[in-house]
């Protein structure tokens, strides 16, 4: 059975799923139990399982996640939330210096951290330098640690299961504007394995590789220069984001000899740079052209809506890119037209201001 | 009357360009759909603003969070400039890239507003250890709501202010509420936060929010205090946020307050109570309050009219982005 829901109801779904099965399981975060419950994320949590087991915070993002790995070496399964990443960038030392390295530091006789922090990425309506940052380059970086950033609702919900249940500290990522995604979603006890990506379109002409919500604006890209031209490319979600899925990559890089990168991040030391530095050195040989990493330009993100304008990459400069990279002629008016006049909003489903 | 008539005229009138530029600010935020950012209203919250700005000179700093549009125009910021910055505009203060929640005026002291909640705490902190090393008679202010004493770097940063007796004013504006979370799910119920501060050794003082002459008053004490040397203080006083945390609408139906405890808190509002207060005391007559209503809002409106004349600025680009920073 499965029921057609938005990514958010999918993630609520997940929670109560995993807190049905384990009564180890625990949620909170600020805002967890308020009326708004982390964009619907939350809802009915606390009501269903207990303000024991689902509850709000102080606003103590560091030592709050200092405690979730406590509990975590005693067998609770803390699922943390945070509205913004950028709030969760105050508990860096507890994430970094003790969650990923606990397992190791003890030589593997410390137990293990099985906690889960949910991040949810800010984008647009303003969110500016210190609400939208996509730092999963970051947690990607340490040895330790797993990232997960799914794109559609049967994703979301199948992955942040198996995090929860994952006995290693997983971060969680949400992009804002995916919140609303709409698609059949199995009922019950539905996971998908963790490090494994999707491939979403196939072809033989180009490999996309992309991530959370740019896979979105890759899938228009990608569609209308099929329809247009009959391209056709493979599109890798990468849905993990450590660890990567690179046999999936290397294979149709092998098959298309040709990659373009999407990243939601920015540019320099990139997702999108070491997944290109790896098809690099283990198939080299198989380039018909430059590789090619789509990501932000290196600056904090502007908050005026007429500077994020050209700095967010839309379905226009995905299919500008791959375009170029096949050399073929084609206009992409109907891309840029794709978003409307408010670039800076997912859809009239969202109501500013956050 | 405790504080003189002149004093208490610049009070109201920095009550009333609060409140006029937040309500103009509510009504027309979704109507036109051309602020945006996340913008979080001082509505209610005018007094202590108004009180800082006033006690404060123009030399000392002031550091903020996510609401500071009052104390932003409190210590006299540029309004314009400010409203131009929640339109996302060139003659923003921020040149429109930074928005509501990243305001900016050096000119007058105020050194930046940030959007993390106690971002700016121990930077307020480092600008009075500035002071110190520099020997002036400055007060480095630091403005926070009572959610940001549960962050960690509160502690590190009163700690270090008490340690070395730096010339920092911290003000603390309790509005029982982060977001939607009522103080009693963060700190436990009965202990207040002042008196907690007091237990660090920092000298630690409350009083009520809503009450500007009385604002006015103990911030006074407090900088005299620091200015001789006296050590950090930190002020704790009780008010309430009328509307939304983010954004321009009343969400008290919502379930996370009541109706009836906002009504209660609206009873005492500040710039009313103040008024009546003049009104009382022939500091002011009916008339002069018209007046004086009137040219404020004409400013506001002035400012919305600059901004909406003003040009966004140009595209985005990294060469501006890397002549600003280097
Ligand atoms: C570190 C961090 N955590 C969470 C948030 C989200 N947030 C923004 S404002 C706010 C409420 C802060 O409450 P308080 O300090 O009491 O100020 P008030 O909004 O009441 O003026 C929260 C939790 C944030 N911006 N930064
Ligand atoms: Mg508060």
């Amino acid at each position: 059975m499965s029921h057609s829901m938005t990514f958010s109801q999918a993630i609520n779904d997940a929670l109560s799923t995993a807190m049905h099965i384990d009564k180890n399981v625990i949620c909170y975060g600020l805002g967890t139990p308020d009326p708004k419950g982390i964009f619907g994320t939350s809802l009915g949590l606390q009501e269903k399982f207990g303000p024991e087991r689902v509850f709000d915070m102080p606003c103590s993002e560091n030592g709050m996640t200092g405690i979730a790995i406590g509990a975590s070496l005693n067998g609770i399964r803390p699922v943390m939330t945070h509205q913004r990443l950028d709030f969760f960038l105050l508990a860096m030392d507890q994430l970094i210096n003790n969650a990923a390295n606990w397992k190791y530091m003890f030589g593997g006789n410390g137990g293990s951290v099985p906690i889960t922090i949910r991040l949810i990425i800010g984008r647009g309506w303003g969110q500016g330098p210190t609400h939208s940052q996509s730092l999963h380059s970051w947690f990607a970086h340490v040895p330790g640690l797993k990232v997960v950033s799914p794109t559609t609702a049967k994703d979301a919900k199948g992955l942040l299961l198996s995090s929860i249940f994952d006995d290693d500290p997983v971060l969680f990522l949400e992009h804002r504007w995916l919140h609303n995604h709409t698609e059949e979603v199995p009922e019950g006890d539905f996971r998908l394995p963790l490090g494994k990506a999707s491939l979403l379109r196939e072809g033989s002409d180009l490999s996309v590789v992309s991530m959370s919500y740019m896979t979105v604006e890759a899938i228009h890209a990608i569609d209308y220069l099929h329809k247009e031209c009959n391209v056709n490319c493979d599109l890798i979600d990468l849905r993990s984001i450590n660890p990567i899925d690179w046999k999936t990559i290397v294979d149709s890089v092998r098959k298309t000899g040709r990659l373009l990168v999407l990243d939601t991040g920015w540019e320099t030391l990139s997702v999108a740079g070491e997944i290109i530095a790896r098809c690099a050195t283990e198939c080299f040989d198989s380039f018909k052209c430059p590789p090619v990493r789509m990501a932000l330009q290196d600056c904090p993100t502007p908050t005026s809506c007429a500077l994020t304008k050209n700095y967010y990459k839309e379905a226009a400069d995905v299919g500008q890119a791959i375009a170029k990279m096949l050399n073929i002629e084609i206009s992409l008016e109907p891309l840029k037209q794709l978003r409307g006049i408010n670039h800076d909003v997912p859809g009239d489903w969202f109501k500013g201001p956050f | 009357m405790t504080v003189d008539k002149k004093t208490a005229l610049e009070l109201y009138s920095k009550m009333l360009l609060i409140r006029f530029c937040e309500e103009s600010i509510a009504a027309r935020y979704h109507s036109e759909k051309k602020m945006r950012c996340p913008t979080h209203l001082s509505t209610g919250q005018e007094a202590v603003p108004a009180a800082a700005g006033q006690a404060l000179r123009s030399d000392d700093f002031v550091v903020s969070t996510h609401r500071s549009h009052g104390h932003y125009l409190g210590k006299g910021g540029d309004l314009n400039r400010m409203i131009a910055e929640i339109h996302g505009k060139k003659s923003g203060c921020s040149r429109g890239w930074g928005g509501s929640m990243h305001l900016i005026d050096r000119s007058v002291g105020f050194v930046g507003s940030t959007a993390i909640v106690a971002g700016t705490i121990p930077v307020g902190v480092g600008l009075g250890l500035s002071i110190k090393l520099k020997k002036t008679d400055q007060v480095s202010c630091v403005f926070l709501g009572d959610a940001a004493t549960e962050e960690g770097v509160f502690y590190e940063s009163v700690n270090f202010a008490v340690v070395k007796q730096l010339p920092v004013l911290f003000i603390c504006e309790n509005n029982l509420y982060s977001v939607y979370s009522h103080l009693k799910v963060r700190q436990p119920e009965g202990r207040s936060i002042a008196s907690m501060v007091q237990g660090m050794g920092c000298s630690a003082v409350s009083g009520n929010g809503n009450d500007v002459a009385e604002s006015y008053e103990k911030i006074s004490t407090a900088v005299a205090s620091i200015r001789n040397g006296n050590g950090p203080v930190f002020l704790e006083f009780a008010t309430y946020r009328w509307r939304e945390h983010c954004g321009p609408d009343f969400d008290n139906h919502i379930g996370y307050r009541s109706e009836e405890e906002f009504k209660e808190w609206k009873k005492k509002d500040p710039v009313e109570a103040f008024e009546n207060k003049l009104l009382l005391d022939n500091v002011i007559d009916k008339s002069m309050i018209d007046e004086l209503k009137s040219m404020t809002q004409a400013l506001v409106d002035n400012a919305f009219e600059l901004a909406d004349r003003d040009e966004f600025p140009d595209f985005y680009d990294n060469s501006v982005f890397k002549e600003v920073i280097r």
